[in-house]
């Protein structure tokens, strides 16, 4: 191999790269809208469940189990309804997700230390979040009960007993379960795979289209050089990528980076070098551009986005599904990269993970180089 | 007319060269050799070899049977070290349109590795040697045909090889282009360089040292313009002009004098072995068929004429049905 070679091929092809803005602007822009996309529609946070309330009983008491309601985040009142006809119509026009109905004699079974009735009707055609809501409602309610129980046992004993077990839960990594910090590091890696392999799937079959590639090999340039030249400018795109990604993350969507960023930037460049030698092989393979861009897109966005475990926890995939993440790049990206955002964890932690990304990043550049045929055949 | 160079050694040598894709031959056993520093043409219609012979040449295509050698390397297993001593031009344009004339020409001198003081000299004799001073520049997809072509030929050539291969170098560029394109190879070639040219044009052929005349995959046959024109040429050509000339030749085919008639400008070239015998024939049969007669005469054989007598001879030996005159 010959660096000065590799020098003038990597030279030309940033000079494709800088002729053609509107690619570079692709480059840049795709990534960067991606994210704020996903970033923004891809929540799994349930806040603000819009509420109707049909209260018959209209009392103090009624109010003040109401109130436990609107009171919190979780839920925002929209309108009170006076009959089924409009709680139902509310439902049906998604006004509201849920329904709350407080019978006539509510705060009267309350006051004689009976049990009171309240019906929820709950929107489940969005199963995940239907039960989501239904914890929340069963929440308040049980720390409805809980306080009636108090005063009654206050009333009655004139004291108040210890409670038998006191649950105090800390959460780790993301204290406020925002579903953001866990998204937006793995979509990071997704967006990045996709993106690289992209960039590169056209550079081999494009020069094979217009013919220059005939000229190219009939000189003493060796494989080699053609591949890994094509890969550098693509490479510093796809790092100036990572780098305004991870600045969004942290200062639009205010995802703390919690690990080590050099680490996060040199496991970023190991993914992104196999990406892109990812894409120059499809390029290799395909010779047609848009056979290679479309090759390109679905080897690396579909399994990326599905089964990286960048949303869809991979312990909960049946096995042999698991078995298939194993020889998924993302996967072991996605893994790092949230490692050391949410985590703050290095490589004493992640060295498995680093260690396939090597593996595939290292086994997928030797095939393009091994693939590149300097015959017209 | 370009003197012929002194006999020396092959540069090119090729033996019983072979070139299958499936079941068709591209190429179908061919043997010639090329002196160093002569012209050697390729001439033949399109689909013939030409390309897939000179492919084999460079190390871009592997033969099917056969061996050869190029600039003293063997084109089976050397072609990687025949790549640093060859110049080639693909048929079709093969520069970079979007990059400017010196950033192509600064590309295949990295390519190449040439040192650096070398390197800015090559890149003067190219910009001169194109016309191409004043448009370094320019994008070359803004350039004209003539002018890419002569940047393809200096690029081709910036690492000085003893020996430059042109698929079709002027195909689909102005005759005056052409023209200049020509000179260029003779100046190269007075520099000592070997030209294996290919081309379907019947004029360019003429500026070639020696020709090789491939049809369907063969080489029908081989030697300079004039051995071509004598040699394979045996018989007499009569240039007949005449009314009706489309008409005029299915009456000249049925003489049995006449071997072949051909459309040639707005007359008729008719190939006979006794030219006299055939004159007449000819006068009489036009005579009787009421078509008037403007001249008759004898002439030299072009090129083409000798190229169309070896195919239909090539074609009646074969025992396959012509596919009808032109």
């Amino acid at each position: 191999m010959n660096l000065r070679r590799l020098w003038a091929i990597a030279r030309k092809e940033a000079l494709h790269i800088r002729r053609d803005p509107r690619s570079l602007g692709l480059a840049i822009g795709i990534p960067m809208l991606m994210l704020l996309m996903f970033g923004y529609a891809l929540t799994l946070d349930v806040d603000r469940v819009p509420l109707v309330v049909w209260d018959q009983s209209g009392t103090v008491a009624s109010r003040d189990y109401i109130a436990q309601f609107t009171g919190s985040r979780y839920f925002q009142f929209v309108r009170a309804v006076a009959n089924y006809r409009d709680l139902e119509r509310a439902i049906d026009l998604r006004d509201a997700e849920i329904a709350l109905v407080i019978p006539p004699d509510f705060a009267s079974r309350i006051e004689s230390a009976q049990t009171a009735p309240v019906q929820a009707v709950i929107d489940g055609s969005d199963s995940n979040t239907a039960a989501i809501v239904l914890g929340y409602t069963q929440a308040v309610t049980a720390t409805y009960n809980q306080r009636i129980a108090v005063d009654q046992i206050r009333r009655a004993a004139g004291g108040l007993p210890a409670p038998a077990l006191d649950l105090r839960p800390r959460v780790w990594f993301n204290e406020d379960l925002k579903s953001r910090n866990f998204i937006i590091p793995g979509l990071i890696a997704v967006i990045m795979g996709l993106i690289a392999a992209l960039l590169t799937s056209l550079t081999v079959a494009r020069e094979w289209e217009r013919g220059t590639m005939e000229q190219l090999i009939s000189t003493p340039v060796r494989a080699p050089e053609i591949i890994l030249g094509k890969l550098a400018p693509y490479f510093v795109i796809g790092m100036v990528d990572v780098l305004i990604a991870v600045l969004m993350a942290v200062y639009l969507f205010d995802v703390p980076l919690l690990g080590s960023v050099p680490l996060l930037f040199a496991m970023a460049a190991l993914f992104i070098i196999g990406t892109l030698a990812q894409g120059i092989l499809i390029s290799t393979l395909a010779r047609q551009q848009l056979l290679a861009s479309q090759i390109a897109m679905v080897s690396t966005f579909l399994p990326a986005f599905l089964l990286s475990g960048f949303m869809f926890a991979i312990p909960n995939m049946p096995t042999a599904v698991q078995v298939i993440t194993y020889i998924v790049p993302a996967r072991y990206f996605v893994a790092l990269v949230k490692g050391i955002y949410q985590r703050g964890v290095g490589l004493e932690t992640l060295w498995l993970d680093a260690v396939f990304l090597s593996v595939f990043s290292t086994v997928v550049a030797a095939a393009a180089i091994a693939k590149f045929r300097k015959r017209l055949e | 007319m370009h003197a012929p160079p002194p006999a020396g050694d092959a540069i090119v040598e090729v033996q019983g060269l072979e070139k299958h894709f499936g079941p068709f031959k591209a190429v179908a056993g061919i043997s010639f050799s090329v002196r160093r520093g002569e012209i050697f043409g390729f001439l033949g219609p399109n689909g013939a070899g030409k390309s897939t012979t000179i492919r084999m040449l460079c190390g871009l295509l592997a033969p099917s049977a056969g061996s050869g050698r190029v600039a003293g390397l063997d084109i089976v297993r050397d072609t990687e070290r025949i790549k640093t001593r060859i110049g080639y031009m693909s048929q079709k344009f093969s520069l970079y349109d979007e990059l400017t004339v010196e950033e192509n020409i600064d590309f295949y001198s990295g390519i190449y590795r040439l040192p650096r003081a070398k390197k800015a000299e090559r890149k003067g004799w190219v910009l001169a040697m194109a016309g191409l001073q004043a448009h370094r520049t320019a994008l070359t997809a803004t350039l004209s045909g003539g002018w890419k072509q002569r940047l393809a030929l200096g690029c081709a050539v910036l690492h000085e090889p003893p020996i430059l291969f042109l698929d079709e170098p002027t195909s689909g560029v102005d005759p005056i282009s052409r023209r200049q394109f020509w000179d260029l190879i003779y100046t190269l070639s007075e520099r000592g360089v070997t030209v294996f040219v290919t081309t379907h044009y019947m004029e360019e052929s003429e500026y070639c040292d020696r020709l090789g005349v491939i049809y369907r995959g063969e080489l029908i046959a081989l030697g300079t313009p004039r051995e071509l024109k004598t040699r394979h040429m045996p018989e007499a050509v009569l240039e007949v002009d005449c009314a009706r000339p489309n008409d005029a030749m299915g009456v000249l085919e049925r003489l049995p004098g006449v071997k072949e008639v051909a459309l040639f400008g707005k007359g008729l070239h008719a190939v006979a072995a006794d030219a006299d015998a055939a004159g007449r024939e000819i006068r009489d049969a036009l005579a009787a068929g009421g078509f008037r007669l403007d001249r008759m005469e004898r002439i030299t054989p072009t090129l083409e004429d000798v190229f169309v007598s070896l195919i239909e001879a090539r074609e009646n030996a074969n025992g396959s049905p012509r596919e009808g005159h032109r």
